[in-house]
């Protein structure tokens, strides 16, 4: 349990998947102008990643890991042994997509209130590069399936509350004097490296 | 050359570049800037991957149903990151280990996927490879003026190269501590989007 836990702080706090990795800066920097839009743009990065990153840990391990395969097929001779890890990028990729389509039809069916909030970014998520740069460093990581679970969620997580606290400071920067040239993106970037800087302090706990 | 195709391709390099005005593909512009030859690497990978599959998919463009365009756009660009990968760890092991999952983020990295959705659904394959070699290019020109400022001053060096002796090695210069962090690429951004709109005032974002 407590392994679990770390893994989780660990994913949200130390290895913050925005301000740390710098993933899903696109639609960091592009959405964060409101903290509504915000929040809900969090909780579908958090669900598409705690479905994907376990998904796509199965198909790894499964299929695409060098050797998985071999058990299946009766292969013995190591020599013959199956790598497709090659394709693994493309085989996420599609998981993702085909994963994000699903959860647009379940969510149009089921909750067409929180469907109607998200909007267009449930489609951008595929293109998230937070979603598939987590599921890079599972497979890096070589996680199993119930701390990808964790790890998946937890980076989630890490995400979306980076995601609210630039929306929050963008929010109050309205009434600041900005230079006219660093105004909009600009200083958007500068907050970011402070923030950013902010979590640094997060990277003396060890765990 | 034709003015029009010159247009094309130097467009993006300030007029209209992609990571300073477009918001696109920054997750990498990030991570790879502490040295010169990461952001150079990085920069032919993301050259070849937008052109070709501006071309690929505006050769195609009217045989996608719009419906499946993400997944068939998807499926070329991973394809095309694929070749690529392949071919750094078959040339250049070293540096495929230090570029890591940057490499594979190409595939998210939305100038890729923005150019192909903006640009090259809708015009004819040769203008559309220009149009990615030109995307290429302006997201290398930040890349490398960013990898640029970092190395010169965070370790005194270019390319590998000592410009400037550090203390450490018995020369005069202090290293820059700060510039050697990651996110010291968010001010090093910030500042430069400032400098080209002081220079392009119409670039400018109203409140």
């Amino acid at each position: 349990m407590e392994h679990y836990i770390a893994i989780l702080v660990k994913a949200i706090f130390i290895e913050n998947i925005a301000l740390m990795f710098f993933l899903g800066m696109c639609t960091f920097l592009a959405v964060s102008k409101k903290v509504d839009t915000a929040i809900g743009l969090g909780v579908a990065v958090i669900v598409v990643l705690g479905l994907a990153v376990p998904m796509n840990q199965i198909i790894y391990q499964a299929i695409l890991a060098p050797g998985a395969l071999d058990a299946v097929l009766g292969i013995t001779d190591p020599n013959e042994s199956i790598d497709l890890s090659f394709l693994s990028f493309i085989t996420f990729i599609g998981v993702i997509a085909a994963l994000v389509q699903i959860l647009e039809m379940v969510l149009d069916k089921y909750f067409p209130a929180l469907y109607q909030a998200l909007g267009i970014f449930l489609p951008l998520i595929t293109v998230n590069c937070a979603i598939f740069g987590a599921v890079s460093f599972m497979v890096a990581k070589n996680l199993t399936l119930g701390e990808s679970v964790v790890y998946g969620i937890g980076s989630g997580i890490g995400w979306a509350l980076a995601l609210v606290l630039l929306a929050g400071l963008r929010e109050k920067m309205k009434y600041s004097d900005v230079p006219e040239g660093l105004k909009g993106l600009g200083i958007t970037f500068i907050t970011a490296g402070l923030m950013a800087f902010g979590f640094l302090s997060f990277g003396g706990i060890s765990l | 050359m034709s003015s029009d195709t010159k247009k094309v391709l130097t467009g993006p390099i300030v007029d209209n570049n992609p990571i300073a005005l477009q918001v696109l593909g920054i997750c990498s512009a990030l991570a790879v800037t502490s040295s010169m030859a990461n952001a150079l690497v990085m920069t032919l990978a993301v050259v070849f991957v937008t052109a070709f599959s501006n071309l690929f998919i505006s050769i195609i463009r009217n045989q996608i149903p719009s419906s499946v365009r993400i997944i068939v756009q998807m499926a070329i660009i991973a394809s095309l990151v694929i070749v690529v990968d392949q071919v750094l760890k078959a040339f250049s092991y070293q540096l495929s280990k230090e570029l890591a999952v940057f490499v594979g983020l190409i595939i998210t990295n939305c100038i890729v996927m923005g150019r192909a959705e903006a640009f090259a659904m809708k015009e004819k394959p040769g203008v559309s490879f220009l149009d990615g070699i030109g995307n290429g290019l302006g997201y290398g020109a930040i890349l490398m003026a960013v990898a640029f400022i970092r190395e010169l001053f965070g370790f005194g060096t270019l390319f590998n190269v000592e410009i400037l002796p550090l203390v450490q090695n018995g020369g005069w210069y202090q290293g820059n501590g700060l510039l050697v962090l990651p996110f010291s690429s968010f001010f090093v951004i910030g500042l430069i989007i400032w400098a080209i709109r002081q220079w392009k005032p119409e670039q400018v974002e109203k409140d």
